[in-house]
C-alpha cells in the first residue's frame, strides 16, 4: 500500500492539468459566518472546489466521472459526490459492471459507510439476476472480514429476495455459524432463510430440523443468547407446540442439571411454566439444586424459586427478574 | 466514578465549531446539519444555548433549505431527510419554526413515502425504518402528520419486528439498538406503543447491558455510550427503564469523559466526539442526572421545547 506522501507526490493540482484549465473552482460557502482560511489538505480542498464547479454547471461529461471518482477516493462519505456520479453514470450509459469494481475498491478503505451500499444496490437494481452471484460474493467477502456488518447482511437480503440466489443460503448460515456460534447476524440471517426461502417450504417446514440444529447448538454454549431466542422463534405461531415439545423441556432440564451457565435455561423454564407447562419433580431437583433458596421461599412454587435464582445470579437484572416474579402473583 | 464535567463539554462543543479547518470538520462537512444539533443540543441540556449566536444559525440553517423543500447538509448538498429533520430540531429548539414554509418542508417529506408506507431517505429511493422515524417525528414537530398515510407507515415498522420483539431495518434484518429506537419513537409518535411486545423487547433491551454498566447495541457487541441513548430512550418509552441497572451505565458513561478537554468518547480512553458527546449527555439527562434538562425520549428534544411546542399550540387554539 502506498503510503499517503508518496500519494500526495502522485497527485497532481487540477489547476495544473490542461484539461481542466476552463474550469473556475468554487470554494465551499460556510454560511453567514466567515471563516478563517481554511488549511485543510489541499488536495481535498481543490478537488471540492473543482467538484462544485461541475455540479453546479451540472456537467455530465467523462471528465467529471473521473473526478468524482478522485472526490469519493478523499471522502466516501460525501453523498453529494455519490449522487452527482449516478447522474453522471446514467447519463453516459456508463459500464456498470466496472461501477461494481470501482465500489469495491472504496469498500476495501471503509466498507461501513451508508453511501457505497446505497450505491451498490442502485448498480445491482439495474444489472438485475446479472449481478446476483456477483453481489453474493461481494457481500460474502465483506462478512468474511466482518460477520456482523449490518450493512452487508442488510444488503444480502435485499439481493436474495429482490435478485433470488437462495439455493445455498442455509449452508452459508452453516458455515457462519460454525465458525462462531454466537453470531447473532447469522442466526438472525438463519431465521430470514427459513421463513423466507421460496425453496424451503417455510417456518413449519422446517421446525422440526432446525429444533434438531438449535437444541444442539445451546447444549454446547448454554450462554448462547441468540440460540435460545431462535429456538423460541421457530414456534413463533404456535405456543401450545412450544409447551408441549418435550425436545424444548429436555434442553432445559440438560443444561439446568449441568449448572452451568443456565441463566437462558432458567428463563425458558419460567416462560414455559407461565405458558401452562407442568414440570415434573425432575425440574424441581435441578433447580433446588441451583442453590438453597431463601428459607422464607422453602417450599413455594417452582415458578417462585426460579425468579429467585434468576434473581441472585443475574443481579444486573434484577428488577426485570422481580417484576417477573410479581407477575406470577398477579396471575394466581 | 468522576463527576459530569459540564463545563468542559460546553468549552469541546464551542471548540469544535471554530475549528473549522480542522481534518475532521472537512471530512463531516456534508454532515455540518447533524453536528449542529448534535452539538446544539448538547448545549440546551447542559443550559447553555444562549451562549451562541441564533440569527447566524438560522440564516445558515435557511440557506442548506432547496426548492423541493428539504434540506442539505450543508450549503450546496443535496437535500436528504436527515438533515431536513435535524434542521427542523434545531429550528425548534430556538423557537423560530415559523421562519419555515412549513407546507413546502412538509411536502418535501410526504412525497418521500412510498406505497407500502415505508420512507426513502431522498430522490434516490433507499428504503429504511430510520427514515420512517425522521419523517414521522419531522410532520410531527411541524404538526402535518396528517399529511402521510400513518396506518401504512406504521404498518411497515410492525412489519420489521423479529422474533426478539426488536426492529430492524427492513423486513427480517437484525435487530438493532439504533433501528429498534427509530421503531419505538416512530411508534410512540403516532400513538401505536400497543403494537410492540414490549416485554419481550424490555427483556431483549435490558440484556444489552454488561457487566461494566455499559449497553451493546446487539448480542455480544462492545458497549457504546451511543447505545445508552437508543437503548435507554426505548426502554423509557415502553416504560420499562428500571429493568437495567441505572446507577451503573451512569458511571460507565462518566469514565467516557475527557477530564481534561471535555467530551465524551464511545468507550472509556477512546478519542472523543461530538456524536457521542451528545449521546452521553442525552442519556445522563435519561438517566436524570442532576443539573441536566430533561430530554423527551420520543422526539430527542428537551422536555421544555417539545412541550412549547405542544402544549402552547393547544393553547392558542383555545384563545
Ligand atoms: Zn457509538
Amino acid at each position: 500500500m502506498a503510503s499517503s506522501d508518496e500519494e500526495n507526490r502522485q497527485w497532481i493540482p487540477f489547476q495544473q492539468r490542461p484539461e481542466w484549465s476552463d474550469v473556475t473552482p468554487i470554494a465551499q460557502d460556510d454560511g453567514p459566518n466567515p471563516v478563517v482560511p481554511i488549511a485543510y489538505k489541499d488536495n481535498f480542498v481543490e478537488t471540492m472546489d473543482y467538484f462544485r464547479a461541475l455540479y453546479q454547471a451540472d456537467e455530465r461529461s467523462p471528465r467529471a466521472l473521473g473526478l468524482t471518482t478522485e472526490a469519493i477516493l478523499l471522502n466516501p462519505g460525501n453523498y453529494t459526490v455519490w449522487h452527482f456520479r449516478r447522474l453522471i453514470l446514467d447519463a453516459l450509459g456508463a459500464d456498470l459492471h466496472r461501477e461494481l469494481d470501482f465500489t469495491e475498491t472504496i469498500a476495501n478503505g471503509n466498507s461501513k459507510n451508508y453511501q457505497l451500499w446505497h450505491h451498490r444496490r442502485w448498480i445491482a437494481e439495474k444489472l438485475g439476476t446479472n449481478a446476483t452471484s456477483k453481489e453474493l460474493e461481494f457481500t460474502k467477502k465483506i462478512l468474511s472480514l466482518d460477520a456482523k456488518h449490518y450493512h452487508a447482511w442488510s444488503h444480502r437480503q435485499w439481493v436474495l429476495e429482490a435478485l433470488g440466489g437462495w439455493e445455498n443460503e442455509l449452508y452459508y448460515c452453516d458455515e457462519l455459524l460454525e465458525e462462531d456460534i454466537f453470531n447473532n447476524s447469522a442466526w438472525n440471517q438463519r431465521y430470514f432463510v427459513i421463513t423466507r426461502s421460496p425453496i424451503l417450504g417455510g417456518l413449519k417446514a422446517m421446525r422440526a430440523s432446525e429444533v434438531n440444529y438449535t437444541v444442539k447448538a445451546i447444549v454446547a454454549y448454554p450462554e448462547n443468547e441468540s440460540s435460545w431466542r431462535y429456538l423460541r422463534g421457530l414456534y413463533k405461531d404456535d405456543d401450545h407446540m412450544w409447551v408441549n415439545d418435550p425436545q424444548v423441556s429436555s434442553v432445559c432440564s440438560k443444561v439446568l442439571s449441568a449448572k452451568h451457565n443456565f441463566v437462558f435455561a432458567l428463563s425458558t423454564l419460567l416462560d414455559l411454566m407461565c405458558h401452562g407447562f407442568q414440570p415434573s419433580q425432575e425440574f424441581r431437583d435441578a433447580v433446588d439444586a441451583l442453590g438453597t433458596p431463601d428459607s422464607d421461599e422453602r417450599g413455594s412454587d417452582l415458578a417462585t424459586t426460579v425468579c429467585s435464582v434468576l434473581e441472585r445470579v443475574d443481579p444486573i437484572r434484577v428488577n426485570y427478574w422481580r417484576w417477573r416474579k410479581s407477575k406470577l402473583f398477579q396471575a394466581v | 466514578m468522576g463527576e459530569l464535567a459540564a463545563e468542559k463539554h460546553v468549552q469541546y462543543i464551542l471548540s469544535v465549531e471554530k475549528k473549522k479547518d480542522s481534518f475532521e470538520s472537512v471530512v463531516m462537512e456534508h454532515l455540518r446539519m447533524n453536528g449542529a444539533y448534535w452539538g446544539l443540543t448538547t448545549l440546551d441540556l447542559l443550559g447553555k444555548l444562549h451562549t451562541v449566536d441564533v440569527d447566524q444559525i438560522v440564516s445558515w440553517i435557511i440557506k442548506c433549505q432547496h426548492d423541493s423543500g428539504g434540506f442539505g447538509g450543508n450549503i450546496g448538498h443535496d437535500p436528504h431527510i436527515l438533515y431536513t429533520l435535524s434542521a427542523v430540531q434545531v429550528l425548534a429548539l430556538f423557537d423560530k419554526l415559523d421562519v419555515l414554509d412549513i407546507e413546502k418542508v412538509s411536502n418535501y417529506v410526504v412525497g418521500l413515502q412510498n406505497e407500502d408506507g415505508s420512507f426513502s431517505g431522498d430522490m434516490w429511493g433507499e428504503v429504511d425504518t430510520r427514515f420512517s422515524y425522521i419523517a414521522i417525528c419531522c410532520l410531527s414537530l411541524i404538526h402535518r402528520l396528517d399529511k402521510i398515510n400513518v396506518e401504512k407507515a406504521v404498518n411497515y415498522i410492525v412489519s420489521c419486528k423479529n422474533l426478539d420483539g426488536g426492529f430492524g431495518c427492513t423486513p427480517g434484518g437484525e435487530s438493532h439498538a439504533g433501528q429498534i429506537f427509530c421503531c419505538v419513537g416512530a411508534l410512540a409518535i403516532t400513538g401505536s406503543l400497543h403494537r410492540i411486545d414490549k416485554d419481550l423487547l424490555g427483556w431483549w433491551l435490558c440484556e444489552r447491558q454488561v457487566k461494566n454498566g455499559g449497553l451493546n447495541g446487539r448480542p455480544e457487541k462492545l458497549p457504546d455510550v451511543c447505545y445508552s441513548w437508543w437503548v435507554l430512550s426505548s426502554l423509557i418509552m415502553i416504560d420499562r427503564v428500571h429493568w437495567i441497572d441505572k446507577r451503573k451505565l451512569v458511571k460507565f458513561i462518566l469514565d467516557c469523559q475527557d477530564m481534561e478537554n471535555g467530551g465524551i468518547s464511545d468507550r472509556p480512553d477512546d478519542a472523543v466526539d461530538v456524536y457521542h458527546t451528545y449521546f452521553g449527555v442525552a442519556g445522563l439527562s435519561l438517566l436524570e442526572y442532576p443539573g441536566l434538562k430533561a430530554i423527551d425520549p420520543a422526539y430527542a428534544l428537551p422536555v421544555d421545547v417539545v412541550n412549547r411546542m405542544f402544549i402552547g399550540r393547544k393553547l392558542k387554539k383555545e384563545f
